[in-house]
Protein backbone atom coordinates (compact mmCIF):
# COMPACT_ATOMS: atom_id res chain seq x y z
CA UNK A 1 0.00 0.00 0.00
CA UNK A 2 2.72 2.46 1.01
CA UNK A 3 4.60 1.73 -2.20
CA UNK A 4 1.65 2.46 -4.39
CA UNK A 5 1.10 5.79 -2.73
CA UNK A 6 4.76 6.73 -2.90
CA UNK A 7 4.90 6.03 -6.58
CA UNK A 8 1.62 7.84 -7.08
CA UNK A 9 2.70 10.90 -5.16
CA UNK A 10 5.97 11.10 -7.04
CA UNK A 11 4.24 10.89 -10.38
CA UNK A 12 1.68 13.52 -9.53
CA UNK A 13 4.47 15.97 -8.91
CA UNK A 14 6.25 15.64 -12.23
CA UNK A 15 8.08 18.95 -12.78
CA UNK A 16 10.80 19.82 -10.28
CA UNK A 17 9.30 21.99 -7.53
CA UNK A 18 10.04 25.66 -7.84
CA UNK A 19 8.49 27.07 -4.70
CA UNK A 20 6.30 26.55 -1.73
CA UNK A 21 2.98 27.19 -3.43
CA UNK A 22 3.76 24.81 -6.18
CA UNK A 23 4.63 22.11 -3.77
CA UNK A 24 1.52 22.61 -1.74
CA UNK A 25 -0.63 22.52 -4.83
CA UNK A 26 0.95 19.26 -5.74
CA UNK A 27 0.21 17.63 -2.39
CA UNK A 28 -3.34 18.73 -2.45
CA UNK A 29 -3.78 17.19 -5.84
CA UNK A 30 -1.43 14.32 -5.23
CA UNK A 31 -1.95 11.37 -7.45
CA UNK A 32 -5.57 10.96 -8.37
CA UNK A 33 -5.87 7.55 -6.77
CA UNK A 34 -4.21 8.48 -3.48
CA UNK A 35 -7.32 9.70 -1.60
CA UNK A 36 -9.25 6.64 -2.67
CA UNK A 37 -6.50 4.34 -1.51
CA UNK A 38 -6.62 5.94 1.92
CA UNK A 39 -10.39 5.65 1.97
CA UNK A 40 -10.62 2.15 0.50
CA UNK A 41 -10.11 -0.12 3.53
CA UNK A 42 -12.81 1.64 5.56
CA UNK A 43 -15.04 2.12 2.55
CA UNK A 44 -15.14 -1.62 1.90
CA UNK A 45 -16.25 -2.24 5.50
CA UNK A 46 -18.73 0.60 5.34
CA UNK A 47 -20.28 -0.47 2.06
CA UNK A 48 -20.62 -4.12 3.07
CA UNK A 49 -21.72 -3.77 6.71
CA UNK A 50 -22.97 -0.19 6.97
CA UNK A 51 -24.65 0.90 3.75
CA UNK A 52 -25.58 -2.29 1.89
CA UNK A 53 -27.52 -3.71 4.87
CA UNK A 54 -29.88 -0.72 4.81
CA UNK A 55 -30.95 -1.43 1.23
CA UNK A 56 -30.62 -5.18 1.60
CA UNK A 57 -32.86 -5.11 4.69
CA UNK A 58 -35.62 -3.38 2.74
CA UNK A 59 -35.16 -5.87 -0.10
CA UNK A 60 -35.41 -8.86 2.28
CA UNK A 61 -38.54 -7.40 3.88
CA UNK A 62 -40.34 -7.57 0.53
CA UNK A 63 -39.80 -11.33 0.27
CA UNK A 64 -41.04 -14.42 1.95
CA UNK A 65 -37.53 -15.18 3.11
CA UNK A 66 -36.86 -18.12 5.37
CA UNK A 67 -33.18 -18.82 5.99
CA UNK A 68 -33.81 -22.55 5.79
CA UNK A 69 -35.84 -22.54 2.58
CA UNK A 70 -34.31 -22.23 -0.92
CA UNK A 71 -37.23 -20.32 -2.47
CA UNK A 72 -37.68 -16.68 -1.59
CA UNK A 73 -40.69 -15.40 -3.50
CA UNK A 74 -41.32 -11.67 -3.78
CA UNK A 75 -44.46 -10.84 -1.82
CA UNK A 76 -44.51 -7.05 -1.87
CA UNK A 77 -45.71 -5.51 1.35
CA UNK A 78 -47.27 -8.63 2.80
CA UNK A 79 -44.77 -8.87 5.66
CA UNK A 80 -45.75 -5.35 6.63
CA UNK A 81 -49.45 -6.04 6.25
CA UNK A 82 -49.08 -9.02 8.61
CA UNK A 83 -47.91 -6.69 11.36
CA UNK A 84 -51.12 -4.67 11.07
CA UNK A 85 -53.73 -7.36 10.57
CA UNK A 86 -54.97 -8.91 13.77
CA UNK A 87 -55.52 -12.34 12.19
CA UNK A 88 -51.83 -12.89 11.38
CA UNK A 89 -49.64 -15.11 13.55
CA UNK A 90 -47.17 -12.33 14.33
CA UNK A 91 -49.63 -9.62 15.22
CA UNK A 92 -50.05 -10.23 18.96
CA UNK A 93 -46.36 -10.86 19.71
CA UNK A 94 -45.27 -7.86 17.67
CA UNK A 95 -47.61 -5.37 19.31
CA UNK A 96 -46.90 -6.80 22.74
CA UNK A 97 -43.21 -6.10 22.14
CA UNK A 98 -44.00 -2.60 20.88
CA UNK A 99 -46.01 -2.00 24.04
CA UNK A 100 -43.17 -3.26 26.24
CA UNK A 101 -40.64 -1.06 24.47
CA UNK A 102 -42.92 1.96 24.69
CA UNK A 103 -43.48 1.46 28.43
CA UNK A 104 -39.75 1.11 29.03
CA UNK A 105 -38.89 4.14 26.91
CA UNK A 106 -41.53 6.41 28.42
CA UNK A 107 -40.46 5.48 31.96
CA UNK A 108 -36.70 5.52 31.48
CA UNK A 109 -36.08 8.55 29.25
CA UNK A 110 -37.29 11.28 31.66
CA UNK A 111 -35.17 9.78 34.45
CA UNK A 112 -32.15 9.44 32.18
CA UNK A 113 -32.46 13.06 31.12
CA UNK A 114 -33.04 14.55 34.58
CA UNK A 115 -31.00 12.43 37.03
CA UNK A 116 -27.70 12.80 35.12
CA UNK A 117 -28.26 16.55 34.92
CA UNK A 118 -28.49 16.62 38.70
CA UNK A 119 -25.30 14.60 39.00
CA UNK A 120 -23.52 16.87 36.55
CA UNK A 121 -24.57 19.98 38.48
CA UNK A 122 -23.22 18.40 41.67
CA UNK A 123 -19.89 17.82 39.95
CA UNK A 124 -19.70 21.06 38.04
CA UNK A 125 -17.69 23.10 40.55
CA UNK A 126 -14.06 22.41 41.28
CA UNK A 127 -13.53 20.68 44.61
CA UNK A 128 -11.17 18.02 45.95
CA UNK A 129 -12.24 14.50 44.96
CA UNK A 130 -14.26 15.61 41.97
CA UNK A 131 -12.48 13.29 39.54
CA UNK A 132 -12.97 10.38 41.91
CA UNK A 133 -16.72 10.93 42.18
CA UNK A 134 -17.08 11.37 38.44
CA UNK A 135 -15.27 8.06 37.93
CA UNK A 136 -17.44 6.32 40.52
CA UNK A 137 -20.64 7.51 38.85
CA UNK A 138 -19.38 6.45 35.46
CA UNK A 139 -17.99 3.06 36.53
CA UNK A 140 -21.12 0.93 35.93
CA UNK A 141 -21.27 2.14 32.35
CA UNK A 142 -17.94 0.56 31.39
CA UNK A 143 -19.36 -2.85 32.25
CA UNK A 144 -21.32 -4.66 29.59
CA UNK A 145 -24.99 -5.48 29.73
CA UNK A 146 -24.13 -9.16 30.30
CA UNK A 147 -22.35 -8.35 33.56
CA UNK A 148 -25.00 -5.86 34.62
CA UNK A 149 -27.78 -8.28 33.76
CA UNK A 150 -26.33 -11.18 35.74
CA UNK A 151 -25.47 -8.96 38.67
CA UNK A 152 -28.95 -7.43 38.95
CA UNK A 153 -30.75 -10.69 38.32
CA UNK A 154 -28.94 -11.78 41.49
CA UNK A 155 -29.48 -8.56 43.46
CA UNK A 156 -33.19 -8.56 42.57
CA UNK A 157 -33.73 -12.28 43.21
CA UNK A 158 -36.88 -12.42 45.36
CA UNK A 159 -35.39 -14.82 47.91
CA UNK A 160 -31.60 -14.55 47.77
CA UNK A 161 -31.24 -11.02 46.46
CA UNK A 162 -29.60 -8.23 48.39
CA UNK A 163 -32.40 -5.75 47.63
CA UNK A 164 -35.18 -7.70 49.31
CA UNK A 165 -32.93 -8.59 52.22
CA UNK A 166 -31.98 -4.97 52.77
CA UNK A 167 -35.64 -3.98 52.57
CA UNK A 168 -36.50 -6.72 55.06
CA UNK A 169 -33.76 -5.56 57.40
CA UNK A 170 -35.37 -2.12 57.70
CA UNK A 171 -38.85 -3.58 58.17
CA UNK A 172 -40.19 -3.16 54.64
CA UNK A 173 -41.82 -5.99 52.65
CA UNK A 174 -39.07 -8.46 51.76
CA UNK A 175 -40.87 -10.56 49.18
CA UNK A 176 -41.34 -8.19 46.22
CA UNK A 177 -41.19 -10.19 42.95
CA UNK A 178 -38.81 -7.73 41.28
CA UNK A 179 -38.12 -9.76 38.18
CA UNK A 180 -41.16 -11.97 37.78
CA UNK A 181 -44.21 -9.72 38.00
CA UNK A 182 -45.38 -6.33 36.80
CA UNK A 183 -45.22 -3.53 37.70
CA UNK A 184 -42.08 -4.54 39.63
CA UNK A 185 -40.37 -5.86 36.52
CA UNK A 186 -40.65 -2.40 34.96
CA UNK A 187 -39.30 -0.74 38.08
CA UNK A 188 -36.36 -3.14 37.96
CA UNK A 189 -35.60 -2.71 34.26
CA UNK A 190 -35.85 1.07 34.43
CA UNK A 191 -33.97 1.30 37.73
CA UNK A 192 -31.11 -0.89 36.54
CA UNK A 193 -30.84 1.04 33.29
CA UNK A 194 -30.72 4.38 35.11
CA UNK A 195 -28.07 3.00 37.46
CA UNK A 196 -26.09 1.60 34.56
CA UNK A 197 -26.11 4.49 32.07
CA UNK A 198 -26.75 7.72 33.94
CA UNK A 199 -23.01 8.29 34.45
CA UNK A 200 -22.66 8.38 30.67
CA UNK A 201 -25.22 11.16 30.25
CA UNK A 202 -23.77 12.97 33.27
CA UNK A 203 -20.35 13.13 31.60
CA UNK A 204 -21.92 14.60 28.46
CA UNK A 205 -23.80 17.19 30.51
CA UNK A 206 -20.65 18.01 32.45
CA UNK A 207 -18.78 18.82 29.25
CA UNK A 208 -21.71 20.99 28.18
CA UNK A 209 -21.79 22.80 31.51
CA UNK A 210 -18.11 23.59 31.26
CA UNK A 211 -18.67 25.22 27.88
CA UNK A 212 -21.05 27.80 29.36
CA UNK A 213 -18.97 30.98 29.81
CA UNK A 214 -18.37 31.82 33.48
CA UNK A 215 -19.03 35.52 32.68
CA UNK A 216 -22.70 34.72 32.11
CA UNK A 217 -22.99 33.43 35.67
CA UNK A 218 -21.04 36.41 36.96
CA UNK A 219 -23.33 38.81 35.16
CA UNK A 220 -26.42 37.04 36.47
CA UNK A 221 -25.02 37.19 40.00
CA UNK A 222 -24.30 40.89 39.69
CA UNK A 223 -27.92 41.36 38.62
CA UNK A 224 -28.99 39.63 41.82
CA UNK A 225 -30.23 36.38 40.23
CA UNK A 226 -30.88 33.51 42.64
CA UNK A 227 -29.40 30.07 42.09
CA UNK A 228 -32.68 28.92 40.55
CA UNK A 229 -32.79 31.98 38.24
CA UNK A 230 -29.24 31.24 37.13
CA UNK A 231 -30.19 27.63 36.42
CA UNK A 232 -33.28 28.62 34.43
CA UNK A 233 -31.84 31.52 32.49
CA UNK A 234 -28.16 30.66 32.10
CA UNK A 235 -27.63 26.92 32.55
CA UNK A 236 -30.66 25.52 30.70
CA UNK A 237 -30.38 27.77 27.62
CA UNK A 238 -26.63 27.14 27.51
CA UNK A 239 -27.24 23.39 27.60
CA UNK A 240 -29.90 23.36 24.89
CA UNK A 241 -27.84 21.61 22.18
CA UNK A 242 -26.49 19.13 24.73
CA UNK A 243 -29.99 18.47 26.06
CA UNK A 244 -31.20 17.80 22.56
CA UNK A 245 -28.32 15.39 21.99
CA UNK A 246 -28.89 13.59 25.29
CA UNK A 247 -32.64 13.37 24.71
CA UNK A 248 -32.28 12.01 21.19
CA UNK A 249 -29.58 9.46 21.95
CA UNK A 250 -31.34 8.35 25.13
CA UNK A 251 -34.64 7.76 23.32
CA UNK A 252 -32.76 5.73 20.71
CA UNK A 253 -30.87 3.75 23.35
CA UNK A 254 -33.98 3.06 25.42
CA UNK A 255 -36.04 2.03 22.40
CA UNK A 256 -33.29 -0.43 21.52
CA UNK A 257 -33.28 -2.07 24.94
CA UNK A 258 -32.55 -5.78 24.78
CA UNK A 259 -30.00 -7.20 27.22
CA UNK A 260 -31.68 -5.99 30.39
CA UNK A 261 -34.97 -7.73 29.71
CA UNK A 262 -33.25 -10.73 28.10
CA UNK A 263 -31.17 -11.36 31.22
CA UNK A 264 -32.96 -9.78 34.17
CA UNK A 265 -36.68 -10.38 33.66
CA UNK A 266 -36.17 -12.88 30.83
CA UNK A 267 -39.35 -11.50 29.31
CA UNK A 268 -41.39 -12.28 32.42
CA UNK A 269 -44.17 -12.21 33.40
CA UNK A 270 -45.28 -14.21 30.37
CA UNK A 271 -43.73 -12.25 27.54
CA UNK A 272 -44.76 -8.87 28.83
CA UNK A 273 -41.23 -7.45 29.08
CA UNK A 274 -40.06 -8.86 25.73
CA UNK A 275 -38.88 -5.86 23.71
CA UNK A 276 -38.98 -5.02 20.01
CA UNK A 277 -35.31 -5.72 19.37
CA UNK A 278 -35.63 -9.08 21.10
CA UNK A 279 -38.75 -9.85 19.03
CA UNK A 280 -36.90 -8.94 15.82
CA UNK A 281 -33.81 -11.05 16.43
CA UNK A 282 -35.88 -13.99 17.63
CA UNK A 283 -38.11 -13.84 14.57
CA UNK A 284 -35.15 -13.58 12.23
CA UNK A 285 -32.35 -15.51 13.86
CA UNK A 286 -34.21 -18.12 15.92
CA UNK A 287 -37.30 -18.71 13.76
CA UNK A 288 -35.28 -17.95 10.58
CA UNK A 289 -38.08 -15.77 9.18
CA UNK A 290 -35.77 -12.94 8.14
CA UNK A 291 -38.37 -11.52 5.78
CA UNK A 292 -40.80 -10.83 8.58
CA UNK A 293 -37.99 -9.73 10.92
CA UNK A 294 -36.70 -7.27 8.32
CA UNK A 295 -40.15 -5.76 7.92
CA UNK A 296 -40.26 -5.25 11.69
CA UNK A 297 -36.78 -3.77 11.57
CA UNK A 298 -37.58 -1.32 8.79
CA UNK A 299 -40.81 -0.23 10.47
CA UNK A 300 -38.99 0.23 13.76
CA UNK A 301 -36.17 2.27 12.19
CA UNK A 302 -38.71 4.51 10.45
CA UNK A 303 -40.59 5.04 13.68
CA UNK A 304 -37.38 6.02 15.48
CA UNK A 305 -36.42 8.35 12.65
CA UNK A 306 -39.77 10.10 13.01
CA UNK A 307 -39.29 10.40 16.77
CA UNK A 308 -35.84 11.93 16.26
CA UNK A 309 -37.10 14.41 13.68
CA UNK A 310 -40.05 15.45 15.86
CA UNK A 311 -37.61 15.84 18.69
CA UNK A 312 -35.40 18.21 16.69
CA UNK A 313 -38.40 20.18 15.45
CA UNK A 314 -39.91 20.61 18.89
CA UNK A 315 -36.67 21.78 20.37
CA UNK A 316 -35.93 24.19 17.59
CA UNK A 317 -39.49 25.48 17.71
CA UNK A 318 -39.32 26.26 21.40
CA UNK A 319 -36.12 28.16 20.88
CA UNK A 320 -37.77 30.69 18.54
CA UNK B 1 -22.73 28.48 55.77
CA UNK B 2 -20.19 27.37 53.18
CA UNK B 3 -19.02 24.69 55.59
CA UNK B 4 -22.55 23.37 55.97
CA UNK B 5 -22.91 23.33 52.20
CA UNK B 6 -19.61 21.56 51.79
CA UNK B 7 -20.56 18.84 54.25
CA UNK B 8 -23.97 18.47 52.60
CA UNK B 9 -22.31 18.16 49.20
CA UNK B 10 -19.86 15.50 50.30
CA UNK B 11 -22.63 13.67 52.13
CA UNK B 12 -24.75 13.57 49.00
CA UNK B 13 -21.81 12.57 46.82
CA UNK B 14 -20.78 9.74 49.13
CA UNK B 15 -24.34 8.45 49.27
CA UNK B 16 -24.63 8.46 45.49
CA UNK B 17 -21.23 6.81 45.17
CA UNK B 18 -22.45 4.05 47.48
CA UNK B 19 -25.44 3.47 45.20
CA UNK B 20 -23.18 3.11 42.17
CA UNK B 21 -20.40 1.12 43.75
CA UNK B 22 -22.10 -1.18 46.28
CA UNK B 23 -23.55 -3.56 43.64
CA UNK B 24 -20.08 -3.95 42.12
CA UNK B 25 -18.54 -4.64 45.50
CA UNK B 26 -21.30 -7.16 46.22
CA UNK B 27 -20.50 -8.91 42.94
CA UNK B 28 -16.85 -9.24 43.92
CA UNK B 29 -17.60 -10.36 47.50
CA UNK B 30 -20.14 -12.95 46.33
CA UNK B 31 -17.65 -14.39 43.86
CA UNK B 32 -15.39 -15.15 46.83
CA UNK B 33 -18.07 -17.00 48.84
CA UNK B 34 -19.00 -20.66 49.05
CA UNK B 35 -22.41 -21.78 47.80
CA UNK B 36 -23.76 -22.14 51.35
CA UNK B 37 -22.33 -18.78 52.40
CA UNK B 38 -24.15 -17.01 49.55
CA UNK B 39 -27.46 -18.60 50.57
CA UNK B 40 -27.34 -17.25 54.13
CA UNK B 41 -30.15 -15.08 55.42
CA UNK B 42 -29.41 -12.46 56.61
CA UNK B 43 -26.44 -12.29 54.25
CA UNK B 44 -22.97 -11.61 55.54
CA UNK B 45 -21.11 -8.86 53.74
CA UNK B 46 -17.69 -10.45 53.92
CA UNK B 47 -17.16 -13.99 52.65
CA UNK B 48 -16.89 -16.38 55.54
CA UNK B 49 -14.61 -18.08 54.77
CA UNK B 50 -12.97 -16.48 51.71
CA UNK B 51 -13.26 -19.15 49.07
CA UNK B 52 -12.09 -19.76 45.54
CA UNK B 53 -15.09 -22.04 44.98
CA UNK B 54 -16.69 -19.82 42.31
CA UNK B 55 -13.49 -19.34 40.34
CA UNK B 56 -12.54 -23.03 40.67
CA UNK B 57 -15.91 -23.93 39.18
CA UNK B 58 -15.59 -21.69 36.14
CA UNK B 59 -11.91 -22.17 35.43
CA UNK B 60 -11.89 -25.94 35.49
CA UNK B 61 -15.14 -26.21 33.58
CA UNK B 62 -15.22 -28.21 30.34
CA UNK B 63 -18.96 -27.79 29.63
CA UNK B 64 -18.63 -24.03 29.97
CA UNK B 65 -15.05 -23.17 28.98
CA UNK B 66 -15.00 -19.74 30.58
CA UNK B 67 -11.26 -19.26 30.22
CA UNK B 68 -11.57 -19.96 26.52
CA UNK B 69 -14.36 -17.38 26.27
CA UNK B 70 -12.14 -14.89 28.03
CA UNK B 71 -9.33 -15.47 25.52
CA UNK B 72 -11.77 -15.32 22.58
CA UNK B 73 -13.06 -11.96 23.82
CA UNK B 74 -9.55 -10.66 24.38
CA UNK B 75 -8.45 -11.66 20.88
CA UNK B 76 -11.61 -10.39 19.19
CA UNK B 77 -11.60 -7.04 20.99
CA UNK B 78 -7.88 -6.51 20.28
CA UNK B 79 -8.17 -7.32 16.58
CA UNK B 80 -11.30 -5.24 16.29
CA UNK B 81 -9.56 -2.27 17.89
CA UNK B 82 -6.60 -2.62 15.53
CA UNK B 83 -8.90 -2.81 12.52
CA UNK B 84 -10.83 0.28 13.60
CA UNK B 85 -7.65 2.28 14.24
CA UNK B 86 -6.09 1.48 10.87
CA UNK B 87 -9.17 1.86 8.68
CA UNK B 88 -10.74 4.83 10.47
CA UNK B 89 -7.52 6.86 10.68
CA UNK B 90 -6.73 6.36 6.99
CA UNK B 91 -10.26 7.26 5.94
CA UNK B 92 -10.31 10.24 8.29
CA UNK B 93 -7.05 11.49 6.77
CA UNK B 94 -8.53 11.37 3.29
CA UNK B 95 -11.70 13.12 4.44
CA UNK B 96 -9.92 15.79 6.47
CA UNK B 97 -6.88 16.57 4.32
CA UNK B 98 -7.28 15.38 0.76
CA UNK B 99 -9.42 16.74 -2.02
CA UNK B 100 -11.13 14.28 -4.27
CA UNK B 101 -14.28 13.74 -6.21
CA UNK B 102 -17.04 12.29 -4.03
CA UNK B 103 -15.57 13.49 -0.76
CA UNK B 104 -18.65 15.37 0.38
CA UNK B 105 -21.01 12.62 -0.65
CA UNK B 106 -19.04 9.89 1.09
CA UNK B 107 -18.71 11.96 4.25
CA UNK B 108 -22.45 12.71 4.28
CA UNK B 109 -23.28 9.03 3.81
CA UNK B 110 -20.91 7.98 6.58
CA UNK B 111 -22.21 10.57 9.03
CA UNK B 112 -25.79 9.77 8.05
CA UNK B 113 -25.44 6.23 9.39
CA UNK B 114 -24.43 7.64 12.79
CA UNK B 115 -28.10 8.38 13.38
CA UNK B 116 -29.22 4.89 12.50
CA UNK B 117 -29.79 2.54 15.44
CA UNK B 118 -27.24 -0.27 14.94
CA UNK B 119 -29.83 -2.88 15.89
CA UNK B 120 -31.77 -2.07 12.72
CA UNK B 121 -28.96 -3.59 10.63
CA UNK B 122 -28.69 -6.85 12.53
CA UNK B 123 -30.92 -8.97 10.32
CA UNK B 124 -29.39 -8.01 6.95
CA UNK B 125 -25.90 -8.13 8.47
CA UNK B 126 -26.57 -11.65 9.67
CA UNK B 127 -27.61 -12.70 6.17
CA UNK B 128 -24.51 -11.03 4.70
CA UNK B 129 -22.20 -12.63 7.27
CA UNK B 130 -23.88 -15.95 6.58
CA UNK B 131 -23.18 -15.65 2.84
CA UNK B 132 -19.55 -14.85 3.60
CA UNK B 133 -19.39 -18.00 5.72
CA UNK B 134 -18.53 -16.00 8.82
CA UNK B 135 -21.26 -17.18 11.19
CA UNK B 136 -19.87 -18.90 14.28
CA UNK B 137 -16.32 -17.62 13.66
CA UNK B 138 -14.17 -15.00 15.34
CA UNK B 139 -14.27 -12.89 12.15
CA UNK B 140 -17.94 -12.09 12.61
CA UNK B 141 -17.16 -10.57 16.01
CA UNK B 142 -14.13 -8.63 14.77
CA UNK B 143 -15.10 -7.18 11.39
CA UNK B 144 -18.71 -5.99 10.88
CA UNK B 145 -18.68 -3.64 13.88
CA UNK B 146 -15.70 -1.80 12.36
CA UNK B 147 -18.10 -0.33 9.77
CA UNK B 148 -19.33 2.02 12.49
CA UNK B 149 -19.05 5.64 11.43
CA UNK B 150 -18.04 6.84 14.86
CA UNK B 151 -14.27 6.31 14.52
CA UNK B 152 -14.00 8.04 11.15
CA UNK B 153 -16.12 10.95 12.30
CA UNK B 154 -14.27 11.28 15.60
CA UNK B 155 -10.79 11.22 14.02
CA UNK B 156 -11.75 13.50 11.15
CA UNK B 157 -12.88 16.14 13.63
CA UNK B 158 -9.63 15.73 15.54
CA UNK B 159 -7.46 15.96 12.41
CA UNK B 160 -9.27 19.13 11.37
CA UNK B 161 -8.39 20.68 14.73
CA UNK B 162 -4.65 20.15 14.09
CA UNK B 163 -3.01 22.99 12.13
CA UNK B 164 -1.74 21.78 8.77
CA UNK B 165 1.58 23.69 8.95
CA UNK B 166 3.64 20.76 10.19
CA UNK B 167 2.33 18.60 7.40
CA UNK B 168 3.11 21.31 4.87
CA UNK B 169 6.64 21.53 6.21
CA UNK B 170 6.99 17.76 5.81
CA UNK B 171 5.80 18.05 2.22
CA UNK B 172 8.43 20.73 1.64
CA UNK B 173 10.98 18.20 2.79
CA UNK B 174 9.73 15.85 0.12
CA UNK B 175 7.41 13.62 2.11
CA UNK B 176 4.57 11.84 0.31
CA UNK B 177 1.02 11.43 1.66
CA UNK B 178 1.72 8.16 3.35
CA UNK B 179 4.73 9.64 5.15
CA UNK B 180 2.83 12.77 6.12
CA UNK B 181 0.02 10.63 7.46
CA UNK B 182 2.05 8.06 9.33
CA UNK B 183 5.00 10.15 10.49
CA UNK B 184 3.48 13.56 11.11
CA UNK B 185 -0.26 13.39 11.61
CA UNK B 186 -0.58 10.12 13.55
CA UNK B 187 2.05 10.99 16.18
CA UNK B 188 0.26 14.32 16.72
CA UNK B 189 -3.02 12.45 17.17
CA UNK B 190 -1.96 10.03 19.89
CA UNK B 191 -4.56 11.22 22.43
CA UNK B 192 -7.43 10.85 19.96
CA UNK B 193 -6.15 7.47 18.79
CA UNK B 194 -5.89 6.28 22.38
CA UNK B 195 -9.43 7.42 23.09
CA UNK B 196 -10.76 5.65 20.02
CA UNK B 197 -8.78 2.52 20.88
CA UNK B 198 -10.17 2.35 24.40
CA UNK B 199 -13.75 3.01 23.31
CA UNK B 200 -13.54 0.43 20.50
CA UNK B 201 -12.12 -2.18 22.84
CA UNK B 202 -14.81 -1.53 25.44
CA UNK B 203 -17.63 -1.66 22.91
CA UNK B 204 -16.43 -4.90 21.38
CA UNK B 205 -15.59 -6.55 24.70
CA UNK B 206 -19.04 -5.73 26.09
CA UNK B 207 -21.08 -6.48 22.99
CA UNK B 208 -23.85 -8.92 23.85
CA UNK B 209 -26.71 -9.12 21.35
CA UNK B 210 -24.64 -9.86 18.24
CA UNK B 211 -22.41 -12.60 19.75
CA UNK B 212 -25.43 -14.28 21.37
CA UNK B 213 -27.05 -14.72 17.97
CA UNK B 214 -24.07 -15.31 15.65
CA UNK B 215 -21.98 -17.70 17.74
CA UNK B 216 -23.13 -21.23 18.53
CA UNK B 217 -20.21 -23.52 19.33
CA UNK B 218 -19.41 -23.49 23.06
CA UNK B 219 -15.68 -23.12 22.40
CA UNK B 220 -16.19 -20.10 20.13
CA UNK B 221 -18.30 -17.88 22.38
CA UNK B 222 -17.16 -14.53 23.67
CA UNK B 223 -17.34 -14.01 27.41
CA UNK B 224 -20.58 -11.94 27.48
CA UNK B 225 -22.36 -14.48 25.26
CA UNK B 226 -21.05 -17.27 27.49
CA UNK B 227 -22.19 -15.59 30.68
CA UNK B 228 -25.79 -16.10 29.57
CA UNK B 229 -25.11 -19.85 29.40
CA UNK B 230 -23.48 -19.75 32.79
CA UNK B 231 -26.62 -18.23 34.27
CA UNK B 232 -28.69 -20.99 32.68
CA UNK B 233 -26.37 -23.72 33.97
CA UNK B 234 -25.88 -22.47 37.52
CA UNK B 235 -29.28 -20.79 38.17
CA UNK B 236 -28.90 -19.77 41.83
CA UNK B 237 -25.31 -20.84 42.39
CA UNK B 238 -24.41 -17.18 42.57
CA UNK B 239 -20.73 -17.41 43.56
CA UNK B 240 -20.03 -19.17 40.24
CA UNK B 241 -22.12 -16.73 38.18
CA UNK B 242 -20.57 -13.73 39.94
CA UNK B 243 -17.08 -15.16 39.37
CA UNK B 244 -17.88 -15.14 35.64
CA UNK B 245 -19.15 -11.58 35.89
CA UNK B 246 -16.00 -10.52 37.75
CA UNK B 247 -13.84 -12.09 35.06
CA UNK B 248 -15.71 -10.09 32.42
CA UNK B 249 -15.43 -6.89 34.46
CA UNK B 250 -11.77 -6.93 35.47
CA UNK B 251 -10.21 -6.07 32.09
CA UNK B 252 -12.58 -3.17 31.42
CA UNK B 253 -12.33 -1.84 34.95
CA UNK B 254 -8.53 -1.91 34.72
CA UNK B 255 -8.77 -0.16 31.37
CA UNK B 256 -11.13 2.38 32.91
CA UNK B 257 -8.77 3.14 35.78
CA UNK B 258 -5.78 3.46 33.46
CA UNK B 259 -7.50 5.36 30.67
CA UNK B 260 -10.23 7.20 32.54
CA UNK B 261 -9.28 10.51 31.03
CA UNK B 262 -9.50 9.13 27.49
CA UNK B 263 -12.84 7.46 28.05
CA UNK B 264 -14.43 10.50 29.66
CA UNK B 265 -13.02 12.82 27.02
CA UNK B 266 -14.16 10.56 24.23
CA UNK B 267 -17.66 10.39 25.63
CA UNK B 268 -17.97 14.09 26.25
CA UNK B 269 -16.58 14.99 22.85
CA UNK B 270 -18.92 12.58 21.08
CA UNK B 271 -21.75 14.36 22.85
CA UNK B 272 -20.77 17.86 21.86
CA UNK B 273 -19.96 17.14 18.27
CA UNK B 274 -22.96 14.92 17.65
Amino acid sequence: MADVIEVGAARGDAPPPAGRNRRRGATERGHRATPYLFLAPYLVLFLVFGLAPILFGIWISLHQWDLQLPNRPFIGLENYRDLFSSDSADYADWWSSVRATAIFTVLSVPLLVVVPLGLALLLNEKFPGRTFFRAAFFAPYVLGVAVIGLLWRFLLDANLGLINRLLGAVGLPADTPWVTDVPWAWVSLVGVTVWWTCGFNAVIYLAGLQDIPAELYEAARVDGATAWDRFRHVTLPGLRPVLLFVLTTTILASANVFGQSFLITQGAPGEQTRTVVWRIVDEGLRNYDVGQASAMSVLFALLLAVVSIVNFRLFRYRED
Amino acid sequence: MTNVRRVARYGALLLITAVFVTPLVWMLLTSLKTYEDAQQDPPSWLPHPFSTYGFDQILGNTANPVLRWFLNSMLAASLHTLLVLVTASMAAYALARLRFRGRKVSFALIVGTLFLPPTSLIIPNFVIADRLGWIDTLTVIVVPGAASAFGVFFLRQFFLSIPAELEEAAVLDGANHWQVFSQVLLPLSKPALATLAVLSFLTNWNDFLWPVYVLFSPERLTLPAGLGLLQGAYVTDYPVIMAGAVLASVPVLILFVLAQRHIIQGVSRSGLKG
